[in-house]
């Protein structure tokens, strides 16, 4: 059932995320694109099986990890998915930092071409 | 012994090669490839006494073998006689080209083009397996598109080259329909296979379909009407291509196809009236149009479209005579038409112009160039001794003894006859005598290069007409038995003796000579009828393009209108559309792994995780939903801990504190949230949304629905100490195992950084907003 | 937004965190840690740092340019997998020295490679904070 829950939560995330990818706001379509992430990587953990709360670490005197442990293959998987999400997201921020400077503009409507927009003060509406 | 395949491969090898030579050889590097269409050529020749009995030699390469599809080819009498039409007329060829096109920076394309053409077209000719034949067949068309379009730089050309793919295209994809309806009919896909299974597939109910989608090619490949207008238009390739692809032998590939399928396709009244109904109004249009032109290259081109009205005409009687003035038509029009070109070429280039207005006189300053346009010319009038006459004899004769529609057919073939003679006489005579007139260059006679080719050709139309029997006589008769097997071998004559068919002749050449002579006062009194000009199957063609363009236009229109969320709101709806189909089609899910009980704080977890996001959804202040957003990657992080993952849950809770950090550094400069949607709109992005995330909660628990069977991670925790010296597995996967992976991670983080830095100063170099 | 009692606390907590982030990167082999982790964490401490004194401060205290962590760890993740093949392995294979050293542990190539992580992620993390606090500061 456990299973099932977080299934069911990776999925609300994932909806959640797609919403605001649809939104007109720019910064609500970066926290879209995190949200989808972190549903993702549950997800992927899910997947993974939530047999074995024991974290797959040996025995100070072990030579092999004995079931039942958590599956170590997601888990290195997830971890190296977290730290590229971070530059993703730094990258993301930056971004939206510099298009909403030189444009003036958060609403992604008012961006229907690669080229720039000279608005002026005219965002003052 | 593989002689064909040998042959065929060595010209992709040429055309592969030829750049790098020009490079390395300059203007001498024709004398290298030529030896490639001459070797074929001689190949060939001594290749003819063992086919001449009506005997076929075949290679067969397995290709594709789970589809029947098979690299074979066979060499028979008409595939011997096309290809060394293809590779005689191709040497003479590279040899003019490298006249006509010296110092032309771009001639080493020229060059690899024409080779890879030669190689396709023969691979078209050579072909026994319909599918080999249809690849050969496209390849053919690509490099037609390529050497139309030679002078890109032009919009005429390209036009004329894109005009020329798609038409050809369009019904080569039609052949391939009805090729694999024959296959599907006949059992395979070999042409001697299918032959001995003609008669299944004539009573096939398909027939009727295969037949037509398989004219269809032939038809728009050989310009027949209506699908004639690509071939005047293509006559913007430079003329070396013009009179190589355009009249001696890519357009004959759809007549080659009529012939090769006779044998399969043909003798039922469904192939007799199409294809004679197709040749023969093609003959006369394109002989009437030919008459109005004042462009000597669309005057040229015009014929070529009369001529191969007339092949297709003759196949489509099918008699042993027709396929008798066929074969000999097919050899006579590329000696003629080639030559004819050529010689066009060498006053387009050595004047500056081919109108037909504007040249005259020239005799004196291209002596060479005038007798050979002269000779040439009465080969396509027909008159004697040239091979054109004998040509025409057996034309009249095959029409004479027409099954069906006799009269009509001699009728409508003398009057386009009689036009021809007018238009050979308009050609041999218009730019050669009269008086000099002012071109834009002084003329001067053309360099060897380009006065040997066509004097060859026109030499080897006297010299067979001549000699018709001995040095022809055996190819030719293996050429007709090898498209009408019943036909017996005759022997070839120039003079039959006063007939009436003779008769027919004389005064086809007077009328032609009558019509040539009032040619000005027939322009000014008879135009082309309105309907002709208004019925110009070219505006079919072009209201098509046009209305393709413009439904694509709407169709991008309303799927992408610049507006990012409509991009991910139909990307969304695709996915969820094919993903719930096919979850449909699977069937139901078993939840048997699925049981267990639920802890009370894994609940807890969960639906303060989904506040969170609600909350980030919902809220327009930028403070909470930055937080919010933080609550779920705390929640996580919670999961993590609680599931046996503690790298992750530490590297989750760093990297979230770090990310709040990163938000609040910015705060103050990030844009207000500004949602302004109706609330119609936010309900259908909700539904969408809320169906893609349901699909991914399915999804989700079918995998996991599934037992697990993984080999890696079994492995890894065996080897983790043993192999590696760690304990903690993750670690040892991130910095052993997998290391490599996680070294083009850092790179990637490396780059992300520079990228953030990049983007920064960038900003404060053009001065803040 | 000086404040005494920030500054005075991480004064003093910034050289226990600096420790501390060594201790995950060090025992990550065998115990939950490692090059990222370490990495986070190192980097955390001179964030706070950071809030606490400015960011022209931190950068002096730091010494070295973030972009300088970054080729630092690169190459030593490089170098690692390279010192492989030099000792006849193919690339990344780990080399382990036989004995034990005092404090660290078992040394081999691995180790290096997760130091090198290390500081490749203090690194872009330190590179990003600062662009940003500079840009927002201006």
């Amino acid at each position: 059932m456990t299973g099932l829950l977080f299934a069911a939560l990776a999925g609300a995330l994932f909806a959640i995320g797609i919403y605001l990818l649809m939104r007109r706001s720019i910064l609500k379509l970066v926290i879209g694109l995190l949200l989808i992430g972190h549903a993702a990587n549950l997800s992927i953990f899910t997947a993974g099986r939530l047999d074995s709360p024991i974290p797959p670490i040996m025995t100070q005197d072990a030579i092999q990890l004995n079931a039942p442990t958590a599956d170590p293959l997601p888990q290195a998987l997830i971890l190296t998915a977290i730290v590229i999400g971070f530059g993703l997201q730094a990258f993301l921020i930056v971004l939206v930092r510099r298009i909403v400077g030189r444009n003036g503009v958060d609403d992604t409507d008012e961006m229907t071409s690669t080229d720039i927009v000279d608005r002026g003060q005219e965002d003052g509406k | 012994m593989s002689l064909l395949t040998l042959i065929v491969l060595l010209g992709f090898l040429a055309a592969a090669v030829a750049p790098a030579l020009t490079s390395l050889l300059g203007r001498r590097v024709k004398f290298v490839l030529v030896l490639y269409p001459a070797g074929t050529f001689v190949a060939l020749w001594l290749m003819v006494p063992q086919i001449e009995n009506g005997n076929v030699i075949v290679e067969s390469f397995s290709w594709v073998p789970a589809l029947g599809v098979s690299l074979s080819f066979l060499l028979d009498g008409i595939s011997a006689l096309v290809g060394m039409i293809v590779s005689g007329i191709g040497a003479l060829i590279i040899i003019y080209a490298g006249g006509y096109l010296r110092g032309h920076a771009q001639i080493s394309r020229m060059y690899a083009l024409l080779l890879f053409f030669m190689a396709s077209m023969l691979g078209v000719v050579f072909s026994a397996n319909l599918i080999g034949l249809f690849v050969f067949w496209e390849l053919t068309s690509i490099s037609s598109y390529l050497l139309i379009g030679f002078n890109h730089e032009r919009l005429s050309s390209r036009a004329g080259a894109l005009q020329a793919l798609l038409v050809t295209g369009l019904g080569g994809l039609a052949m391939l329909a009805g090729f694999i309806l024959m296959g599907m009919v006949g059992g395979s896909y070999e042409i001697t296979e299918l032959i001995s299974r003609a008669d299944v597939l004539r009573a096939h109910e398909f027939y009727p379909a295969m037949l037509l989608l398989v004219l269809l090619g032939a038809f728009t490949k050989s310009a027949q009407v209506p699908f004639h207008f690509w071939l005047p238009n293509a006559m913007e390739a430079p003329t070396p291509v013009s009179a190589y692809l355009h009249s001696a032998t890519m357009v004959k590939a759809g007549v080659f196809l009529l012939a090769r399928m006779m044998s399969i396709l043909g003798g039922t009244d469904w192939w007799h009236y199409a294809v004679s109904f197709a040749g023969a109004s093609t003959m006369f249009l394109g002989a009437f149009v030919a008459f109005y032109q004042s462009d000597l290259k669309r005057v040229l081109a015009f014929t070529t479209v009369s001529a191969l009205g007339t092949l297709t005409l003759l196949l489509g009687l099918g008699t042993e005579e027709a396929v008798r003035a066929a074969m000999l038509f097919f050899l006579v029009h590329a000696l003629y038409k080639g030559a004819l070109f050529m010689v066009t070429g060498s006053i387009d280039h050595e004047t500056g112009t081919r109108l037909l207005d504007r040249i005259g006189g020239l005799r004196r300053a291209m002596p060479i160039t005038a007798v050979t346009a002269i000779v040439a010319s009465l080969s396509m009038a027909g008159l004697p001794p040239m091979l054109g006459f004998l040509s025409k004899e057996l034309l009249y004769e095959a029409k004479v003894q027409a099954p069906f529609a006799s009269f009509l057919l001699i009728s409508l073939g003398v009057l386009s006859n009689a036009l021809m003679v007018g238009v050979a006489a308009l050609v041999a005579f218009r730019p050669f005598f009269g008086k000099m007139k002012d071109t834009p260059k002084h003329p001067h006679e053309a360099p060897w290069s380009m006065w040997l080719g066509p004097a060859t050709l026109t030499l080897i139309s006297l010299v067979f007409g001549l000699l018709t029997a001995p040095l022809l006589g055996g190819l030719w008769n293996a050429a007709v038995i090898s498209v009408h097997p019943e036909a017996s071998p005759v022997a070839l004559k120039l003079w039959h003796g006063l007939n009436e068919i003779v008769a027919l002749s004389a005064f086809t050449v007077l009328l032609g000579l009558l019509l040539f002579w009032m040619r000005d006062r027939i322009l000014a009194v008879i135009r082309p009828p309105a309907f002709l000009r208004a019925l110009k199957a070219e505006q079919i063609y072009h209201l098509m393009i046009a209305g393709t363009l413009s439904f694509a236009k709407r169709v991008t229109a309303v799927f992408q209108d610049g507006l990012l969320r409509h991009y991910v709101m139909f990307v969304t709806l695709v996915v969820v559309m094919f993903g719930f189909w096919s979850l449909l089609a699977a069937g139901p899910i078993d939840l048997a792994e699925m049981s267990g009980g639920l802890h009370v704080h894994d609940v807890i977890i969960a639906l303060v995780m989904l506040g969170g996001a609600l909350m980030a959804a919902y809220s327009n202040s930028r403070l909470v939903v930055i937080g919010s957003l933080g609550i779920v990657g705390y929640g996580i992080s919670m999961i993590f801990l609680l599931y046996g993952a503690p790298d992750l849950a530490m590297t989750q809770f760093a990297v979230e504190t770090l990310s709040v950090v990163l938000f609040v550094l910015i705060l103050a400069r990030l844009p207000r949230i500004k949602d302004i949607v109706s609330n119609v709109v936010r309900v259908r992005d909700g539904v969408i949304a809320g169906l893609a995330g349901i699909l991914l909660t399915v999804l989700l628990v079918i995998a996991t629905a599934e037992p697990l069977s993984s080999r890696v991670s079994p492995f890894y925790s065996a080897a983790s100490y043993l192999e590696a010296k760690g304990r903690n597995v993750v670690n040892v996967i991130l910095v052993d195992f997998r290391g490599v992976d996680t070294l083009g991670e850092i790179t990637v983080l490396a780059i992300a950084a520079v990228g953030v830095f990049a983007l920064l100063r960038q900003g404060s170099k053009e001065g803040k907003p | 937004m000086k404040s005494v009692i920030l500054s005075t606390v991480v004064r003093l907590l910034l050289p226990l965190i600096l420790l501390f982030s060594l201790f995950i990167l060090l025992r990550g082999h065998n115990e939950p840690g490692g090059g990222f982790i370490g990495g986070l964490a190192a980097a955390s401490g001179w964030v706070l740092y950071l809030f606490a004194f400015g960011s022209a401060e931190a950068k002096r205290a730091l010494r070295l340019e973030p972009l300088h962590f970054i080729i630092l760890g690169l190459t030593l993740a490089l170098g690692s997998g390279l010192f492989s093949v030099a000792a006849g392995k193919s690339f990344m294979q780990g080399v382990w020295l036989d004995a034990m050293v005092p404090v660290l542990g078992k040394i081999g190539t691995p180790v290096v490679f997760d130091v090198g992580v290390y500081f490749v992620v203090i690194g872009i993390v330190l590179k990003i904070v600062f662009a940003l606090a500079e840009e927002e500061g201006r």
